[in-house]
């Protein structure tokens, strides 16, 4: 610590140069933050998704429906807790860029399986007792500036009217928040019974897939198993998985979103290495002649490997920190750039200390080079250099 | 003037003689330059292949009609009744065997994706015997055309590339019936190849669809009939449809995904580049530092700043240029046809594509490396020049 003084006045030799080498690193670090929050949106779900939930889903493919008959089948089946179904709309509010999904549900079921969507006691009791009601979450609502009791006019592209028309009216009973950073809030959700009794062609007969929630988690192969040779051989099979599987799989259908940050974070890396390994280098090879002093004063090889290293990590640890408190800050205060299209869009805690730890091993790897030069430098060649 | 010209000249080319001595930065700034444009063009280069891929084959004298309200083939449903109407049409090319419009039907089933080994929804397309016709760019390359009223498929070759089991002869289960692969077809690229196609007389029994349809394919006898062909259908009370130019309604399909795509890229290099940039003025900076008394003699000698200020945007142009052509060329090598199957969520269904590195991107690519040489050089340039000589002289 008392050298402390020493490396900072290093820095401050100059301050152009250490500036621009703090920015660069700063900006590497401001592109590891918007690259965390774009992983989690394109993977939402995956990391939330409730251990205790399967979902059935038609084998063929989830836009295959499936009997409202299998409902009380399905409650039957033994460590099956809770039942309840979906039916995906696909209506378009105002312009079909403005997407975001709707789902008719049975509400008073949906609210059991999923207590993550958070919803006050009287918008919950107005969406019950109102069958055109429904809620939305709280990044929609505030995208199109919805309030509660708002009518919401949305155009069937599936399902439309027993009159012919395709425009649906919902009353907004709710909006509610999620109960975690990374729970979606952008889906609209609405009665089941409303969407059966206004739909051409009378009574559906059918849902888009069942959630249900088990007594064990770690039985959830066994149940799953179960259900599905429940209906083998039927013209309508099922396959059941848990939610965490089918996000997965979602998310791997959008594409290996891992993978390409990765790749895109390793370029970055490299790039940012290079520049301000290079200045590190630079600085310490025109103080050759005074580490040569600093030796002949009696400082050991392991101090000025140590005050070379300090140096590096404190100036990686400073544009780090810059760059990791921007990223937070736009992330926090501006939210999803692409304007809505993206469920949640946050900076994961894990992801920040990732952060710190990227920091640190910058620093190490700029200074080591420069650092063991340092310490090999003997005193009379680096004296007789200038 | 002409002395002027003289200076420039003999000072850049000292310049330039002289990057070999100050080789580690000069690297660094290459490097730093190129990790840039490569991520930057590799980017880019996704969303132009996607969109390549969903407009290259769509052309002008075909027209898609869908049920009113319905953005997507998915969505809309059509009856058999409606189907002929529209067939019968004004402005539809009639072939030997009568008019050139196909009905069609539009699925997706679970096939897992190479890649991951987990399902993924890819398009199976129940098509009639005009839909040949009315893309004449489908070709079979491999095996042979189903046969009507079979359960048989033939699959484009991006989709026998990117999902598994769906090689020629295979056989494979969906719901109650079996469907053998009799055939690989090529579509010049376009968005056919990631589909599976089969007769649609067959997949409708198989779906549960009655005597329904999703969009009828038709060609037209030029593109200017369109119009002709879109009143007659708009204006007939009994039909309520859509009608679209193949080419506009797959531009209108590609538009969110390559917006996203596109405008990630953006944000990322020019994050990206801000930090090299930063680098780049790094290097200058200290290549002009290096050389403050040998700039300060020249200037002693009688060489004025602006000869100098030349000089050093010469050499970071030059480094500049070097790095964008390394990014770019290392992007092209590394990500040109690279073959990759992505969600389309305007179709909910698989679209596979190959990055599609083009000249335009080189040429962008290469205007930013040269932006980011410009800005870098600009201000250590300025500082070489505008040093007063004598204590330039005096330093170190």
């Amino acid at each position: 610590m008392k050298y402390f003084p020493l490396v900072w006045s290093n820095l401050k030799r100059k301050k152009l140069r250490t500036a621009f080498t703090l920015l660069s690193i700063a900006v590497a670090f401001i592109l590891v933050g918007y690259l965390a929050a774009i992983r989690i949106a394109f993977n939402a779900g995956v990391e939330v998704s409730g251990a205790d939930r399967l979902l059935v889903v038609h084998k063929v493919s989830i836009i295959q429906p499936l009997p409202i008959s299998y409902r009380e089948r399905i409650a039957a089946v033994d460590g099956v807790e809770a039942v309840t179904h979906f039916n995906w709309f696909g209506g378009i509010y105002q312009d079909p860029k403005n997407f975001f999904g709707q789902m008719a549900v049975d509400p008073e079921t949906f609210l059991d399986l999923y207590p993550e969507y958070i919803l006050p006691e009287e918008q919950k009791r107005a969406w019950l007792a109102d069958k055109a009601g429904a809620i939305v979450g709280r990044v929609t609502a505030e995208r199109f500036g919805w309030q509660v009791g708002d009518k919401i006019p949305i155009q069937g592209t599936i399902y439309r009217k027993a009159d012919g028309a395709s425009n649906w009216e919902f009353n907004l009973s709710g909006i509610y928040d999620g109960a975690e950073k990374a729970t979606d809030t952008s889906s609209f959700y609405f009665h089941y019974d409303y969407l059966n009794e206004g739909a051409a062609g009378g009574n559906l007969g059918f849902v888009g897939w069942y959630g249900i929630r088990i007594a064990d988690p770690a039985r959830a192969d066994q149940v799953a198993s179960r259900i599905d040779s429940l209906f083998a051989n039927s013209p309508a099979e099922t396959e059941t998985q848990t939610e965490k599987a089918l996000a997965q799989s979602f998310a791997n259908q959008v594409g290996n979103i891992g993978q390409m940050i990765t790749f895109i974070l390793a370029a970055v890396f490299f790039t940012i290495l290079l520049v301000a390994g290079n200045t590190m280098a630079q600085s310490v090879r025109e103080r050759t002649a005074e580490l040569a002093v600093l030796k002949t004063l009696g400082f050991s090889h392991g101090k000025v490997l140590g005050l070379v290293l300090v140096e590096s990590c404190l100036l990686a640890a400073l544009g780090g920190a810059l760059g990791l408190g921007i990223a937070w800050t736009l992330i926090t205060a501006l939210g999803d750039p692409t304007n809505g299209s993206l469920p949640v869009f946050y900076f994961p805690d894990k992801d920040v200390a990732l952060g710190v730890a990227l920091t640190l091993l910058l620093g190490l790897v700029t200074g080591l080079l420069p650092a063991v030069q340092a310490m090999r430098l003997r005193i009379v060649d680096a004296l007789r250099r200038v | 003037m002409l002395r002027w010209f003289s200076q420039v000249i003999a000072v850049t080319g000292l310049n330039l003689r002289t990057i070999g001595q100050r080789r580690g930065a000069s690297l660094a700034a290459i490097v730093g330059v190129a990790g840039v444009v490569g991520v930057f063009v590799a980017v880019l280069s996704m969303a132009e292949g996607f969109r390549r891929t969903l407009t290259s084959t769509a052309s002008e004298d075909t027209a898609i009609v869908l049920r009113s309200g319905s953005d997507s083939e998915m969505m809309s449903g059509i009856v058999r009744d409606d189907t002929r109407v529209i067939a019968e049409a004004p402005g539809v090319l009639r072939g030997p065997r009568g008019p050139v419009a196909s009905s069609e039907l539009y699925v997706v089933v679970d096939v897992a994706k190479r890649s991951t080994g987990t399902d993924a929804n890819v398009p199976l397309r129940g098509v009639q015997p005009a839909a040949f016709e009315v893309r004449n760019e489908v070709e079979i390359v491999e095996g042979r055309r189903f046969e009507p009223g079979k359960n048989e498929v033939i699959v484009g070759k991006a989709a026998a590339a990117a999902f598994a089991g769906l090689d020629l002869g295979s056989t494979m289960r969906w719901g109650e019936n079996v469907w053998t692969v009799v055939g690989i077809f090529s579509a010049g690229g376009g968005l056919a190849e990631s589909e599976i196609w089969c007769d649609a007389g067959v997949l409708q029994p198989a779906y549960r669809r009655g005597d329904t349809f999703q969009a009828v394919y038709a060609k037209l006898e030029s593109p200017a009939a369109f119009d002709r062909f879109k009143d007659a259908l708009t204006t007939n009370p009994s039909l309520e449809v859509d009608v679209a130019r193949e080419a506009d309604y797959y531009a209108e399909q590609s538009q969110v995904l390559y917006g996203i795509i596109t405008g990630l890229g953006y944000v990322i290099a020019s994050l990206m580049a801000v930090g090299a940039i930063f680098g780049a003025l790094n290097t200058m900076y200290t290549a002009v530092a290096a050389r403050t008394r040998e700039i300060a003699t020249l200037r002693a000698l009688g060489f004025r700043g602006g000869p100098v200020v030349v000089s050093v945007m010469a050499e970071s142009l030059l480094l500049a240029l070097l790095g964008g052509v390394l990014g770019a060329g290392l992007a092209y090598l590394a990500f040109d046809g690279f073959q990759t199957a992505t969600m389309n969520w305007a179709s909910f269904s698989q679209v596979a594509f190959a990055f599609a590195v083009t000249p335009k991107l080189l040429v962008l690519g290469i205007a930013v490396a040269l932006v980011m040489g410009l800005l870098g050089g600009l201000f250590p340039a300025v500082r070489a020049a505008r040093m007063p000589v004598a204590t330039a002289l005096r330093e170190l």
